[in-house]
Parts: structure tokens; C-alpha cells; sequence
């Protein structure tokens, strides 16, 4: 089963936030598998339409997805998916 | 006066209670947050947080203790497949205006957003759904475009209290709309204005009305500080007229008050000219008409008139009574009893100010 990791960042709105396996098979299941765990965290992470915010990137196994819109990237059973934020603003 | 001072800052809501003669912090919720616009209903106190994470994306939040206890509810969002302009997705980017629906509509809630779309609650906040009406109207894909923000949003919501189904709102850019059915229908009111970064000045659509405020006491005296200078409409925005003062600063700016109990009264924030955009000349100042625009005075008296950057932003003006508040891009709030002839201090060292709001 993949891993799922979160930035810190996310805690101060999902305090129970931790690292997770999942069973989910495209990005999109295992969004959804986490919005089971942690009600509310895909419109955190995801837009109005589904996209993947601006400021925040997921990292599979180290590499920056690729489709950021319709989130078709590919990944192995045992791959570790990073959601992570930007480092911008002041 | 109502003896609160609810404000949205760069940094989080902070809300200051008058008690004793002074100005004190109460209440200081979502630290290191934008809140585009911390909003009070006056029909049930309920305090509301327009939150811009810049990362994670909008958020709304609501308090029925005095911020105490906050809950997040769901944000106003576009339906699947809504678009900005063909082939751009649209996702709400900013709530940038928030107002009740009224005392007949006491479910009612109404929301202005970056990309230009308005959306409505009936049930008290739990939900929003975008107006498509006016996400529909035939001149929004081609004729409005950013002003302020990169896409346009709406930024003032006017429900008349004699007819809370009679609406009026400012976007930027595109300008004036009325609805007197709820929404169901809305027509342009920009005559009389003049967008002179248009090759057309005049034409119907494209005008960039900063804020539009309505007096208390003649929901038909509408004002507007415009990018193009002041207007004021005595028509219910049938007509506009300009009033910004020949030869004089209170010509460009942001924000705009009017006065509870004159229509004639109102006071504007003069900054320099579009180019510049800071306090003229280095010294901040309120400017008020007592006549309906004809003569505007400068109200100086306790701001500080050298080494001044500030400007303020469209929702940082406010009166109630006597009282006039704003506060500024440089984080300096301040104060006035006597309708803005003499200011002081309420403090210097705040975030920038984005919203203010009088509150019970």
C-alpha cells in the first residue's frame, strides 16, 4: 500500500493529520480516502474544479507530479505521496 | 457609536472594544491569516472570517461568541464547469464583500468573490450557491476584466432596507448592477461615469468603481469613490454625477463612508493619483462633504503629515454617528468622535488593514 504524507502545515487545520497508507489506486481515490479520514482537507489541497492548488504540490517517490489538473499521475503500490505547500508570501 | 471595531487585517481578524474612554483589543482570532473582510451581521451578531490562505485556498468562518469559537463552513465555490472566460476554470480566488440579506430574508447571506462571480446563502451560511444570473449576464466574459485583483470581483453589495430583494453591486472592473427582484435580473447603472482608461470612457460596461455605499438615511443617495474620481447618484444610480473636487485631492483613492443621518455628508481617503498610489505629499488626510460633493474639506487634525506611505484600502472607511475609523496599508489605525474634524491614535503597529467595520 502507498504512504501518504502531510506537510506540517496542514496540521493547524486537521490536528489528527499523520502519515497514512492508503489503498486508493489513482491520486484522485486516495484524495477521496483521505477526505473519509480527515473531513474537509480536499478543498485545502484541491480547487473549485478539482485542480490541484497553485501553491500546494504532491510528490510522488520525490518527483513533482506532472498533471496537475486532472491528477492522472502514476505511482507503485509502494510509493510515498508527499502533499506539500509552496514556500512563498511574507 | 457602536463600541466595536471589527477589522480583516494581512495577518488575522482583530476586533477592539471601546470601554473607559479607550481602545482595546478584544479579540484577536486566526494569527497570521489574511481575512479579506471581517463582517458582524447585525441582525444576530454572528461574526464572519473571509480567510485568503495563500496556499490552501478560501476560507469562511463563523463565530457566535465574539470570536471566542470559530467554525469553518463550506466557502463559497463555482459549480463544475463554470469558467472565467472560455477555457479558464473558474475557483473562488478572494471574497472580497460580504452583506446580509436583510431583516425579511433573515436566512440570507450575500457574497462577492474574485472571479466576478456573487454568491447567495439562504440557510444562515451553512451554503452558497453562485447568482448565475449575473454569472450569465451577456456582457461578463467579454467586458469585464480585472481591476484591483488580476480577474474582476465584486467588492460592494447594497441591499436597500425598504426592499431587500433591490440590490445594487460594484465590481471592478465592470461597474454598477441592480437587481429588484433578488437577483433574478440585473441592469448596468453606469451612466454618467467616466472610465478614462477605456478607449471609450463612456461606455456601458468596464468601470472600475472602487466602493459604492449607500446613505443610511436615503438608500437612494449612492456614492462611489471610483478610479476616475467621486461620484454620486441621487436616483438610486439611474444617473451619476461626479463631485471629486476641482483642483483639489479628493479626487482618487479606495474607500468611501456616508454619513447614518445626512446623504449629503460623506468622507473619501485622497491617496496620490493612480501612478503613485501613498498619502499626497508625504501627510495623510481625510477629506468630508458636508453638501452633497460640492466643497470638500481636509481633515487633518491629530494624523501624522510627514513621512506617510499610507493609503486606505476600499473597506477600511467607515462611520457610525459622530464616529469615523479607518485604517491603512501601513497598519495605522485611528479614530475620530466629531466626524472626522479631529483623529487620534488607536494604534500604529498593526497589519495592513483590508476591512473595518462598526460593530454592536
Amino acid at each position: 500500500m502507498a504512504i501518504v504524507k502531510f506537510t506540517y502545515a496542514l496540521k493547524r487545520f486537521f490536528p489528527t493529520l499523520k502519515e497514512t497508507t492508503t489503498s486508493g489506486k489513482t491520486l484522485r481515490a486516495v484524495i477521496e480516502e483521505m477526505e473519509a479520514r480527515y473531513p474537509g482537507v480536499t478543498r485545502y489541497v484541491l480547487d473549485d474544479q478539482g485542480r490541484l492548488r497553485q501553491h500546494v504540490n504532491i510528490f510522488i517517490d520525490g518527483a513533482m507530479i506532472k498533471d496537475r489538473n486532472s491528477l492522472t499521475d502514476p505511482f507503485q503500490e509502494n510509493s510515498e505521496i508527499y502533499i506539500m505547500q509552496a514556500l512563498s508570501g511574507g | 457609536m457602536k463600541n466595536t471595531l471589527l477589522l480583516g487585517t494581512r495577518k488575522g481578524l482583530i476586533a477592539y472594544r471601546f470601554k473607559n474612554d479607550e481602545w482595546k483589543i478584544e479579540n484577536i482570532s486566526f494569527e497570521g491569516v489574511p481575512v479579506s473582510i471581517a463582517y458582524a451581521d447585525p441582525r444576530n451578531g454572528t461574526w464572519w472570517a473571509c480567510q485568503d490562505h495563500g496556499h490552501w485556498g478560501v476560507k469562511l468562518q463563523r463565530s457566535k461568541d465574539r470570536g471566542k469559537t470559530w467554525e469553518e463552513v463550506i466557502a463559497p465555490a463555482y459549480p463544475e464547469g463554470a469558467e472565467v472566460k472560455d477555457g479558464m476554470p473558474a475557483t473562488t480566488r478572494y471574497m472580497w464583500s460580504m452583506a446580509h440579506g436583510g431583516n425579511k430574508h433573515l436566512s440570507r447571506l450575500w457574497i462577492g468573490t474574485d472571479p466576478g462571480g456573487l454568491f447567495v446563502s439562504e440557510d444562515e451560511g451553512n451554503s452558497f450557491q453562485l447568482v448565475e444570473s449575473l454569472w450569465n449576464h451577456p456582457t461578463r466574459k467579454e467586458g469585464w476584466f480585472g481591476g484591483g485583483r488580476d480577474l474582476p470581483g465584486i467588492h460592494s453589495i447594497i441591499v436597500d432596507p425598504r426592499n431587500e430583494d433591490h440590490i445594487h453591486i460594484g465590481i471592478s472592473c465592470a461597474g454598477v448592477f441592480e437587481t429588484t427582484d433578488g437577483g433574478k435580473n440585473w441592469a448596468i447603472r453606469n451612466k454618467g461615469l467616466n472610465a478614462a482608461f477605456l478607449p471609450d470612457p463612456n461606455a456601458e460596461v468596464g468601470h472600475d468603481p472602487h466602493i459604492i455605499v449607500a446613505a443610511p438615511s436615503n438608500p437612494d443617495a449612492l456614492w462611489q469613490q471610483n478610479h476616475c474620481g467621486i461620484f454620486r447618484s441621487t436616483d438610486g444610480g439611474q444617473q451619476w454625477q461626479e463631485v471629486s473636487e476641482t483642483g483639489g485631492p479628493a479626487r482618487f483613492g479606495f474607500a468611501m463612508a456616508v454619513a447614518h443621518d445626512n446623504p449629503d455628508q460623506a468622507w473619501v481617503a485622497p491617496a496620490d493619483s493612480d501612478e503613485i498610489r501613498t498619502a499626497i505629499k508625504g501627510s495623510l488626510f481625510i477629506c468630508r462633504t458636508d453638501d452633497g460633493g460640492k466643497t470638500w474639506k481636509q481633515l487633518r487634525k491629530g494624523l501624522p503629515q510627514e513621512n506617510c506611505f499610507d493609503i486606505t484600502y476600499r473597506h477600511a472607511l467607515v462611520s457610525d454617528g459622530d464616529a469615523v475609523a479607518f485604517g491603512t496599508t501601513t497598519g495605522n489605525l485611528f479614530f475620530s468622535c466629531d466626524r472626522g474634524d479631529s483623529w487620534e491614535v488607536i494604534n500604529n503597529y498593526l497589519p495592513m488593514i483590508y476591512s473595518v467595520q462598526f460593530v454592536d
